[in-house]
């Protein structure tokens, strides 16, 4: 066994833990910390593939941000076994059987494609490293990018109308 | 709303113009002062090493003295006992016998003579009262002791050292006062 | 791949430099409470302290000694294990970034190139971003856990804080980053080297002077530093947001915040004012005639005198600006920092674009 090797499935294995204690564990706390380490897995696993700047712009955006503003939430909102209102078993059922089905799709979809993953990977070993990235963004992929910006905008613009204070105008 | 007084003072808030509200100017003026200020001379007196200055009646611990051949100024007269308004000083009198010239000045001395610290005021009303000389207050001051019994003074305590045995401390004593009178 | 086949020697020059780099840090942060104390006594014109040792220079080890012998006392309510790895957290991450920041240019030992540099990853700045944004979770966890409202009052703000700012931190950089073209932290400095003046000219305080004055008022706010010392207002939160903490706990969170400032003072001489670089002085030509080693020492040292300057002004500013009130903060971070980043990355497109043409 090769240190990458090791390194996959040391990443693989943190990352499935990490998932599944996310799911598992009591404390709403505990589970968003849990998920920052699935993060870190994941990041560890762009930084086999060599690609490292996905590997920090994952741990900066997702960790760093989002995960700091579940946390947020979760911290000021006090959550614990008690006050959780018990999901009914209808729902539990639905939640189970939808999960279940994605899995299922997923698997599917992914069950021939090894090869194909795997030629990805040794073609084009530098696609992670900031330069190529930022050719083929800008490049093959301008317009869902740019799509997706505006996504981005919208969602600045529907945060700050929702954040804005009423005008004192709407009430006269 | 009407003034009642008429002197209260309108004050001028204009908005702050552009400089103003940019702070930057203002925030490295104010850092100009802080640096400035590293230089200066500072107020800090490193204590047990320097000493602040005293005044000329600076009123600290009591002392009794001795004459210039050591004898004991004090005759246990009980005037300082009197004078003072805290009642902290307590002394009970003797008579000299033949073979204690050398110890006491007088033919009547105080075979006790004690000073709560703890009830003294400093006020130096003992020190005017004596005549004799023989109490005065010098420039020892914040005494500390763990028990209270420890502040109550006896006259061991309170003597200055004797010239016949310890020149140097009889002098250094001495010399405290006499610059204290000179000014 | 090339990572498999590992020098033996370059695996013990790494770990050698990562033990030194850390003792480095450790001991700078030591003597930076103890310079806070004197600056701070100095400026409000006293004297600081002065009884440990000669000019009290054992201070720090007295501290040490203190919180060492202190009391451990972990809350009964608070949540152990979350209480424990916070301020281990917070340590780590005020570590971490020492490992991209180029200390000095190699030097030659035993015939080996060794570099003063941790590790030279391409992505260095990006690096720093990365592990400057979990460094909020040192102050969330700790302040969570501690199950005290102050502390969770301070640890929320403190996270809202160090978001907001990195906003403009991140994006006064990208003006930086469009005239360097790298984000190797290696290579900025090598390309500032090579400016006329013995490099004094490449600095690019000169080009991004908007641009620095916003990244270094960011780097106060991320480094909780006063006027932006809010998630420990001692008046208002007691003590903010380590106000449980005791013993050697309390002494990392107060030491990762030293060490915090150690590095990004040398995150901000090396993006901005050269790194290693001597000014007014040719390294190239004085390494011929002197020897590359001792010139690589005198790059490290000015580097060091450069981190100095700033550990001196983050107490400076310290001692000279009062706190901001929470609004004011939130005014500055979004409103005045985050367009003028903006601003100050356009104008430098459009005139790196207009050079070019």
């Amino acid at each position: 066994m090769t240190i990458i090797e090791i390194l996959f499935w040391f990443l693989s294995a943190l990352a499935l833990f990490g998932a599944l204690m996310v799911v598992f564990s009591k404390n709403p706390v505990h589970s968003v910390l849990w998920l920052i380490v699935v993060f870190f897995a994941i990041s560890g696993h762009y930084i086999v593939l060599n690609a490292q700047f996905l590997a920090i712009v994952n741990l900066i955006v997702y960790a760093g941000a989002i995960m700091v503003l579940f946390l947020f939430v979760i911290m000021l909102m006090n959550m614990n076994t008690e006050s959780e209102p018990q999901k009914s078993k209808w729902l539990r059922m639905a939640a189970a059987l939808s999960g279940g089905s994605l899995m299922l799709i997923l698997v599917a979809a992914l069950k021939d494609n090894t090869s194909k993953v795997t030629g990805m990977f040794t073609a084009e070993a530098n696609i992670g490293l900031i330069k190529n990235l930022g050719k083929v963004l800008f490049t093959d992929y301008v317009v869902p990018f740019e799509i997706s910006s505006v996504l981005f905008l919208s969602a600045i613009v529907g945060a700050v109308i929702l954040g804005k204070k009423e005008n004192s105008t709407t009430h006269s | 709303m009407a003034s009642l007084t008429n002197r209260s003072k309108v004050l001028e808030q204009t908005p702050l113009n552009f400089m103003e509200r940019l702070y930057l100017p203002n925030i490295f003026k104010g850092m100009a002062i802080t640096f400035s200020h590293i230089f200066k001379k500072k107020a800090t007196i490193s204590y047990p090493e320097e000493k602040r200055p005293f005044s000329p009646v600076f009123r600290g611990l009591h002392v009794l003295n001795r004459d210039e051949e050591g004898r004991e100024n004090c005759t246990a007269c009980g005037l300082c006992a009197v004078a003072c308004p805290a009642e902290a000083i307590t002394m009970e009198g003797a008579e000299r016998q033949k073979n204690e010239e050398h110890l006491y000045r007088e033919e009547k001395y105080a075979a006790k003579y004690e000073i709560n610290m703890l009830r003294c005021i400093f006020c130096g009303l003992c020190e005017e009262a004596c005549p004799k000389d023989a109490i005065y207050m010098s420039e020892t001051f914040a005494p500390s002791n763990f028990t209270r019994q420890g502040f109550i003074y006896s006259k061991d305590e309170l003597l200055i050292p004797d010239p016949t045995t310890n020149k140097e401390g009889y002098e250094a004593a001495r010399g405290l006062r006499e610059a204290q009178i000179k000014k | 791949m090339e990572i498999l086949q590992i020098d033996l020697f370059l695996f013990l020059e790494k770990l050698l430099l990562i033990g030194g780099i850390i003792t480095f840090s450790l001991v700078i942060a030591m003597y930076t409470t103890y310079a806070e104390r004197k600056v701070a006594a100095v400026i409000q014109d006293r004297l600081g302290p002065n009884r440990a040792g000669p000019f009290g220079l054992a201070q720090p080890l007295a501290d040490g000694l203190k919180l060492f012998f202190k009391e451990e006392i972990i809350p009964l309510t608070s949540n152990k294990v979350l209480f424990i790895i916070g301020p281990a957290l917070a340590m780590m991450t005020a570590m971490l970034t020492s490992a991209v920041i180029p200390w000095g240019s190699s030097i030659n030992v035993f015939g080996r190139d060794v570099s003063l540099q941790i590790a030279d990853v391409n992505i260095g700045v990006l690096y720093v971003f990365g592990v400057v944004s979990l460094g909020v979770y040192g102050i969330m966890i700790g302040g969570w856990s501690s199950n005290n409202k102050f502390s969770l009052i301070a640890a929320v703000r403190g996270a809202s804080q160090i978001i907001s700012y990195e906003l403009a931190m991140g994006l006064s950089l990208i003006a930086l980053l469009m005239l360097t073209g790298s984000l190797s932290m290696k290579t900025i400095v090598e390309q500032q080297m090579s400016g006329g003046w013995g490099g004094f000219l490449g600095w690019n305080i000169l080009y991004q002077p908007l641009g620095f004055l916003i990244f270094l008022i960011c780097v106060f706010a991320e480094c909780n530093r006063t006027p932006f010392d809010l998630p420990e207002a001692e008046n208002e939160l007691n003590f903010g947001y380590h106000q449980e903490y005791s013993s050697m706990k309390l002494g990392f969170y107060l030491f990762a915040e030293y060490i915090n400032m150690f590095i990004s003072s040398a995150v901000v001489s090396t993006l901005f004012f050269g790194g290693y670089d001597i000014p007014f002085v040719n390294e190239t030509t004085l390494a011929a005639s002197w020897g590359g080693n001792i010139v690589a020492v005198m790059g490290f040292a000015a580097l060091f005198a450069k981190i100095v300057f700033f550990l001196f002004l983050f107490m400076w500013v310290r001692w000279t600006i009062p706190r901001f009130r929470y609004d004011q903060l939130m005014d500055l971070g979004w409103k005045k920092l985050i367009p003028l980043a903006l601003a100050n990355m356009l104008i430098t497109a459009i005139v790196i674009l207009w050079l070019n043409k």
